[in-house]
């Protein structure tokens, strides 16, 4: 029975989830704990964690929550529950999209559509920009200031000093350990 | 065959081993990774996954993942993709589970994700230029990308329940009733 309700809570999870993880994350809350599968509390903290590994947030919740139910067995439902309906989506739209994407009003429409996510690409980095450098409202603590200037110029300067841009990858990397020597030595 | 297959899914599986901080951020890597380095899809074609990524329910990875698999390979490439990209984080949540409570209670992991906190934003910015770089100077999408970021930033700052959906829909709507006349100057050049 817990598996078919973690199939059925996440499916609609994965179906509804608009606009990225955090659009999700009250959807998944309802279903929590309409099931009273956790405690607000619990939730939160699930919630910490999966934002902290890699990977979707979503996908990661979904796994945290179905473990926390069922085990091995409710992760793996819980997870392909909210995966499917997304794999879904893509391919049908590949099938449809194809010939839709040439038809010039289409083509109107999302030339008005890419700009759109350019700008809430740039504005989601800026805000969260903003919730580092100023955390509940307050001013920067001057370590937090300092290493997104360095991240920032490292980053920035890389494809010039090194004629080759440093890969995300290699700089998620770098700035886990340069967060874990700064941090450490200057709290802030 | 076998070799594609394996690829997608190894090439997945280290895009979900190594992105934090969600969709946005995993962007800059996925570019990296199947437009510059597999060569896999192009940049025009990656802002149109995200396009759709961002307008259909679900995490935008799995979108991605699946639309780059099934390019390549068809329904087996979709799949390998998608499990490529979803096992690292299922197998690390699943090992966590059992000591999540233990582990915020060391500094130095607590650091070293600060430490990526902090950078992640900055991730995103740097994807956001590049696609700014990419895209084409006109002056109805450059005032589109503005208004954009500007009504974004605010929905954000003061937690509005308007989601990026609408907000796309509204920016395709206004495009579309400026066809005629964008149709018009480009008849005339």
């Amino acid at each position: 029975m817990i598996h078919l309700n973690l199939l059925i809570g996440f499916l609609k999870v994965g179906l509804f989830a608009f606009g990225g993880a955090y659009g999700a994350i009250p959807l998944i809350r309802d279903v929590v704990l309409s099931y009273g599968w956790l405690t607000d509390e619990a939730l939160m903290s699930m919630i910490a964690v999966s934002e902290s590994t890699p990977g979707p947030i979503m996908v990661n919740l979904a796994t945290f929550v179905g473990a926390s139910q069922a085990g091995v067995l409710g992760a793996i439902v819980a997870t392909f529950a909210v995966v499917l309906p997304s794999f879904i989506v893509i391919l049908i739209l590949m099938a449809l999209l194809k010939s839709a994407f040439k038809n010039q009003y289409v083509q109107a429409v999302l030339r008005g559509v890419k700009p759109a996510v350019i700008g809430i690409v740039l504005a989601t980095g800026a805000f969260m920009l903003t919730k580092v450098l100023s955390p509940e409202g307050k001013g920067a603590p001057l370590t937090d200031l300092i290493l997104t200037l360095i991240f920032t110029s490292i980053l920035f300067l890389s494809p010039k000093v090194l004629k080759k841009k440093l890969s995300p990858i290699l700089f998620i990397v770098l700035s886990a350990v340069l967060g874990a020597i700064v941090y450490t030595i200057f709290p802030g | 065959m076998l070799r594609i297959l394996r690829d997608l899914f190894l090439v997945f599986a280290k895009i979900g081993l190594f992105t934090f901080g969600g969709g946005y951020a995993m962007i800059s890597v996925i570019e990296n990774n199947c437009v510059e380095k597999k060569k896999w899809i192009t940049h025009d074609e990656m802002m149109d996954v995200t396009v759709m990524a961002e307008s259909t329910p679900g995490p935008i990875a799995i979108n991605m993942a699946t639309y780059v698999g099934f390019k390549q390979a068809g329904m087996a490439g979709a799949v390998s993709a998608t499990v490529g990209i979803v096992l690292p984080s299922f197998l690390i949540i699943l090992l966590l589970s059992g000591i999540a409570d233990a582990l915020p209670a060391y500094p130095l992991v607590q650091n070293l994700f600060r430490g990526i906190r902090t950078a992640v934003p900055i991730l995103i910015l740097d994807a956001g230029f590049n696609m700014v770089r990419k895209m084409k100077k006109k002056p109805l999408p450059c005032a589109i990308v503005v208004c954009a970021m500007i009504a974004m930033f605010l929905i954000n700052f003061f937690s509005v329940r308007f989601s990026s959906v609408a907000l796309m829909a509204v920016c395709g709507a206004v495009s579309l009733c400026a066809f005629p006349i964008t149709k018009k100057k480009g008849a005339g050049k």
